[in-house]
């Protein structure tokens, strides 16, 4: 495989006071590939999507966007290289109608005036190839539904072009139709040649969409598999820490990758 | 989502219009209601319940006379309000607003009277200050991390304090009463063209923007409001503005003041709701976190915001002054910052950030100013004026409060 990764993350430190949130830790996320990022809760998956999205940026070590080093320290960096987040709090202004959530940061505008007209009409587009059906584009969001912020969440992700999209638990509000429906979109990312990264705790979730799945557990990367060669019992154990196998999984996943 | 709603939802993508909910006026407010989403409807029906109560009670209260004189003495405190409302939409509160008019007036008498300084010079000098002052406050907010209310705290006193050391022993210092200043507000335009025609430029402006609007949305082929809507609103606002004209020309005429307080009032809703700069303010009235992650650069947004604050309190310092052709050392104490913050909450903006409009201002200071008016027309103590004043605040708060529970309610189901 000779074209480098979209994304690789090398050597990523991140300490939030007396937590070290991530410690060492390594990632790699292809094109048209869906990594799953797996681990138990406080392993430091969202402080890893925090990391790559330029929200929290690390405190040491390598970010190698299609193989050239970047360094990603604002949001706006990170939007700019095609890097589209979808966080587990939503992170939603509740007061801004779906328009205004959506464009948040980046609005259209006319002379200086914000462009509504075209905004709400790119909305309904796009919520309409996606599928996403909202009573109206104009409530704010505070009034919709858990599931339906949550869409609102997805779509805004899916504005513009990006290349990676980050997705930090993001069925886990949805009821079961609306999950397969998100689970599907991940495919058609991938299908467009995207690079998705994926936090689910849902293995069922994991094991359908994903190519590679990569645990963390207390902030360190805890192997690295491939989804068609693993056990559900080895990615378990990885996780939970029944084997400690950190450093023989990353050789061997470098093996299998050069 | 119901089978229903979706449904709707689907004839809504058809067809370029608004769903039937939103068609029938009484529907749209029993859901908007429900939904928390009141809006302004509270404050006009209890302007109008407070008119009519002081009508009853004197039948000057209405005169064109009084009405005029009011149209004047809400639009300092106005001018206050409307920086405040930039404020409280962050969530925020700036208690110094008081002082900093004080001062600007002071600053303003001091230059011009004391040191010679044109009145031109003086007055942009002055605004200026109010608006330096709100930057530094601003810092410490948004950069040092301290509390606003502390914050500005510090400025009720601190900038009360410079009053009262610039203005000396003398005290009082009265000011040129044919002078720029004094017209701001006691300049009328007294053709009765003038008051009509800016009321009918407006209903004009008013309906070709929507019309214009209805019909880029109807070539985008989003949904738009149905132009009968907008006709009524046209209406509605045509016979406010032309009874508004009225009743002013039926005394000296179109006030300056209060063609001054519309031009901002319109200026900065545009400002609020139609540019990129507005939004970042409202989003950060929604979530900080969610704003800084979009990559709004926060600092600067609550920095500029004290800074609006500063400024317009400043502006409604002079407007003061002016009304009382001097710069005292009561100047921007007692009830104005109270006033001020009153006026904002009891026009529909909330204390919790991310809701409101400028047009609060003026709606609360209308109901603030003309109670105050009202108590001093009967001759009742200022005393009955203030509980009154505080049952009104007491109630739009309370209105603010339920309105967040019902969203918060709604956003559940
Ligand atoms: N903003 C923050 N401030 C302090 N500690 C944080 C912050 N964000 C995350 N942490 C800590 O970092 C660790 C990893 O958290 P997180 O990345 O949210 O885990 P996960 O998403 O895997 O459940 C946890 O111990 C958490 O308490
Ligand atoms: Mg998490």
């Amino acid at each position: 495989m000779s074209a480098p990764p979209l994304l690789a993350l090398r050597g990523i430190f991140k300490r939030y006071g007396a937590v070290q949130a991530l410690a060492d830790v390594d990632l790699e996320v292809r094109a048209g590939q869906v990594v799953a990022l797996v681990g138990d809760n406080g392993a430091g998956k969202s402080t890893l999507i925090k990391v790559i999205a330029g929200v929290d940026p690390a405190d040491e070590g390598t970010v190698e966007w299609q193989g050239r080093p970047v360094h990603i320290t604002r949001p706006h960096e990170a939007q700019d290289l095609g890097i589209a987040t979808v966080y587990q709090d939503l992170a939603l202004c509740d007061n801004l109608d779906v328009v205004g959530n959506l464009f948040l940061g980046r609005e259209i505008h006319r002379a200086g005036l914000l462009d509504e007209v075209e905004m709400e009409r790119v909305t309904l587009g796009l919520l309409d190839t996606l599928a996403i059906r909202l009573p109206s584009v104009r409530l704010p969001v505070a009034s919709l539904s858990g599931g339906q912020r949550q869409t609102v969440a997805i779509s805004r992700s899916m504005l513009g072009e990006p290349r990676l999209v980050l997705l930090d638990e993001p069925t886990a509000s949805l009821g079961i139709e609306q999950t397969a429906q998100v689970l599907d979109l991940v495919e058609q990312l991938r299908e467009r040649g995207l690079g998705v990264l994926l936090i689910s705790h849902n293995m069922g979730d994991v094991k359908a969409v994903a190519d590679w799945i990569a645990v963390l557990r207390l902030g360190r990367n805890n192997g690295f598999f491939d989804v068609t060669t693993t056990s559900h019992e080895q990615i378990i154990s990885s996780i939970t820490g029944a084997t400690d196998n950190a450093v023989s999984r990353r050789a061997s996943h470098w093996e299998t990758e050069r | 989502m119901t089978r229903q709603r979706e449904g709707e939802q689907a004839a809504r993508r058809t067809r370029p219009a608004p769903g039937r909910a939103d068609r029938n006026p009484l529907a749209a407010l029993k859901r908007r209601f429900h939904s928390g989403e009141l809006g302004s409807v509270p404050v006009v029906l209890g302007l109008l319940v407070v008119w009519i109560i002081f009508e009853s009670l004197n039948e000057n209260f209405l005169s064109p006379r009084n009405l005029s004189n009011l149209s004047v003495d809400i639009v300092g405190i106005g001018l206050i309000s409307t920086g405040v409302v930039f404020v409280l939409l962050l969530g925020e509160i700036d208690l110094s607003v008081g002082s900093v008019s004080g001062l600007a007036a002071a600053g303003f008498a001091v230059l011009n009277v004391n040191q010679g300084v044109p009145e031109g010079l003086a007055l942009v000098l002055a605004v200026l200050a109010g608006t330096v002052i709100g930057a530094v406050q601003g810092f410490f907010f948004a950069k040092v991390g301290v509390p606003a209310f502390v914050v500005t705290l510090a400025g009720l006193l601190g900038w009360n304090g410079l009053m009262l050391y610039i203005l000396g022993s003398a005290g009082t210092i009265n000011l040129d009463d044919q002078g720029l200043l004094a017209k701001l507000t006691g300049y009328y335009f007294t053709p009765v063209a003038a008051a009509y025609g800016l009321a009918a430029l407006g209903t004009a402006g008013y309906f070709l923007a929507s019309y214009q609007d209805v019909r880029r949305r109807r070539a985008a082929g989003v949904p738009a409001r149905p132009l009968g809507e907008i006709v009524l609103r046209t209406a509605v606002l045509a016979v406010v503005s032309l009874a508004a004209a009225f009743v002013l020309n039926q005394f000296q005429g179109l006030p300056l003041a209060l063609l001054i307080f519309l031009v901002f009032l319109v200026g900065l809703d545009q400002v609020l709701r139609r540019t990129p700069y507005g939004r970042m303010i409202f989003a950060l009235g929604g979530s900080v976190e969610a704003a800084r992650r979009t990559g709004i650069n926060v600092d600067l947004v609550r920095i500029s915001v004290f800074m609006v604050s500063g400024t317009m309190a400043a502006i409604g310092g002079l407007f003061l002054a002016s009304r009382v052709t001097s710069a005292t050392q009561t100047a921007g104490s007692g009830n104005l910052l109270m006033d001020a913050i009153a006026a904002a909450v009891i026009g529909g903006t909330s204390l919790f950030g991310g809701r409101g409009r400028t047009w609060s201002a003026l709606l609360g200071v209308l109901v603030i100013q003309s109670i105050a008016s009202g108590v001093a027309l009967m001759g009742i103590q200022t005393a009955v004026q203030f509980m009154i004043t505080g049952g009104v605040l007491l109630v739009a708060v309370v209105i603010d409060s339920l309105s967040r529970r019902a969203r918060r309610a709604h956003g559940r189901v």
